[in-house]
């Protein structure tokens, strides 16, 4: 076999640990859409993403990230459902750690997600679609607010994102399980680190398509 | 105590197999969960029946030899304990009760709640061992061992090789087994020197065998007649991917003509 079971999930935890911290960046250039002062500070920002020559080369390492990430989760995930074979007249219930059986669903549901919103963002800025009338190509700021000017699409957009909380609530602490950094002393604190992360990240980014829907 | 039980019945490996249903009367709450299976069994013989097929040996929760699957759980509603020690008094009287194999592809099903287990010896033999003679007994003081690496690799050294884990893993993955075994011997100096060797063997002949790879979700240390901890498994994850990135290639020795 080429890769061996662990490799896969190793390359498959550096992977998503990789894009864990890109989150934080996507979240940070998200919130600067709060600031009240027309989107400036805002556009400046996604016109720094987009032309700055390092953030360019870093965005192909960024797609690497998610492609290992999902090649081998849907690998590992079809390898898994082999293993079985028959399945149980009754299902399991063992106590098992919190909605951790389902990171394949929760993770399918992130791909949708990540599909739409490359659809509504990416393929306008590389030129893929033509953007809706009376917004420029590179003005993600009245993009934003005509998407989120939409109840059914920001709720979409939130539940979208509770989803992915729930994938990394399991997916951190499971990324250093597996990269063999159990430890008594430590596995607390990765543990409340990786719940406070996904809270703060399902929070964070539901916050934006709140205040465009309320404020603006 | 009366219960009813739907048992999986198969004949034989190539039978298609199905969930059968019998009634039990009578039962006393102290009887053991065998003791149940027993009473059944004694009525499908008079009654010129098939006894219901299930692997037991020892009764006594050290040998590893029986399963079940029991209302969703491996050996059953209690914690810590395998089937043989598993009594009718932690269940409802009148309630029914599901009993099925181990579902594994790695497991097939040879006759009813039998299932064919000999992929766990098939990864020993790939590298479960200490493979020098043992020799004369060493001074009492000669290896030292730290009480923390002893108490653990004990801990792992309890592993029955019974498969709950397996039949509890959402993906029928092996890694607790084999996280026991590669930790009981990596963590005391006799196995430390084919540490290396030992884990990229077994976790190959693992894969090759079927057994899916693990997703944290704990099921098996919930499970495990033994409660061991899946600390072993990321011991082993430790053990392997250490022994991938900085190990040496074992040198081919080429006999000189």
């Amino acid at each position: 076999m080429l890769f061996s079971s662990i490799t896969r999930k190793a390359l498959m935890a550096l992977a998503g640990l990789f894009l864990v911290t890109f989150l934080c960046v996507h979240l940070g250039i998200n919130l600067m859409l709060l600031r009240d002062d027309g989107g400036e500070t805002f556009t400046a920002a996604a016109s720094f993403m987009g032309t700055n020559p390092a953030i360019r080369a870093a965005e192909i390492v960024l797609f690497s990230g998610f492609l290992v990430h999902i090649f081998f989760g849907l690998w590992v995930s079809g390898q898994n459902r082999a293993a079985r074979g028959k399945s149980y007249v009754v299902g399991n219930r063992s106590e098992t750690s919190l909605l951790s059986k389902y990171m394949f669903h929760t993770g399918i549901i992130v791909l949708i997600f990540l599909v739409l919103h490359f659809i509504d963002f990416y393929f306008i800025k590389i030129g893929l679609v033509a953007p809706p009338p009376g917004i420029e190509t590179h003005d993600f700021y009245h993009r934003t607010l005509v998407l989120f000017s939409s109840p059914v699409y920001s709720a979409i957009y939130i539940i979208c994102f509770i989803f992915l909380g729930i994938h990394l609530n399991h997916a951190f602490q499971s990324a250093f399980q597996t990269l063999g950094l159990n430890h008594t002393k430590y596995m607390g604190a990765v543990k409340f680190i990786g719940s406070a992360y996904s809270l703060l990240m399902t929070a964070g980014f539901s916050l934006v398509p709140i205040y465009v829907y309320f404020f603006k | 105590m009366n219960f009813k039980l739907k048992i999986w019945r198969q004949k034989n490996a190539k039978a298609k197999g199905g969930m059968v249903s019998y009634d039990v009367t009578g039962i006393s709450p102290d009887s053991s969960f065998f003791e149940m299976l027993d009473t059944l069994n004694q009525q499908l013989i008079i009654g010129g029946g098939d006894p219901v097929a299930f692997d037991h040996d020892c009764r006594e929760g050290i040998c590893g030899t029986c399963s079940l699957y029991i209302n969703g759980r491996p050996h059953g509603p209690v914690k810590g304990v395998t089937t043989c020690q598993l009594h009718m008094r932690s269940f409802r009287d009148g309630e029914t009760i599901h009993i099925e194999p181990w579902r594994a592809r790695a497991f097939p099903v040879i006759r009813d709640l039998i299932v064919d287990r000999s992929a766990f010896d098939r990864i020993i033999q790939a590298g479960g061992y200490v493979s020098v003679n043992s020799g004369g007994v060493p001074d009492a003081n000669s290896i030292p061992v730290p009480k923390h690496d002893s108490d653990s690799s004990f801990d792992a050294a309890t592993c029955i090789g019974c498969g709950a884990c397996v039949a509890s893993c959402s993906n029928a993955a092996a890694m607790l087994f084999i996280g026991a075994k590669v930790s009981h011997l990596a963590l005391l100096p006799q196995g430390r020197v084919e540490a290396a060797k030992r884990v990229q063997s077994m976790v190959a002949r693992m894969d090759e065998l079927g057994f899916g790879s693990c997703s944290n979700t704990y099921a098996c240390e919930a499970e495990c007649p033994k409660s061991i901890s899946v600390i072993n498994i990321a011991r082993m994850n430790r053990e392997f991917l250490h022994a991938k990135v900085f190990s040496e290639k074992e040198k081919i020795i080429r006999e000189s003509l």
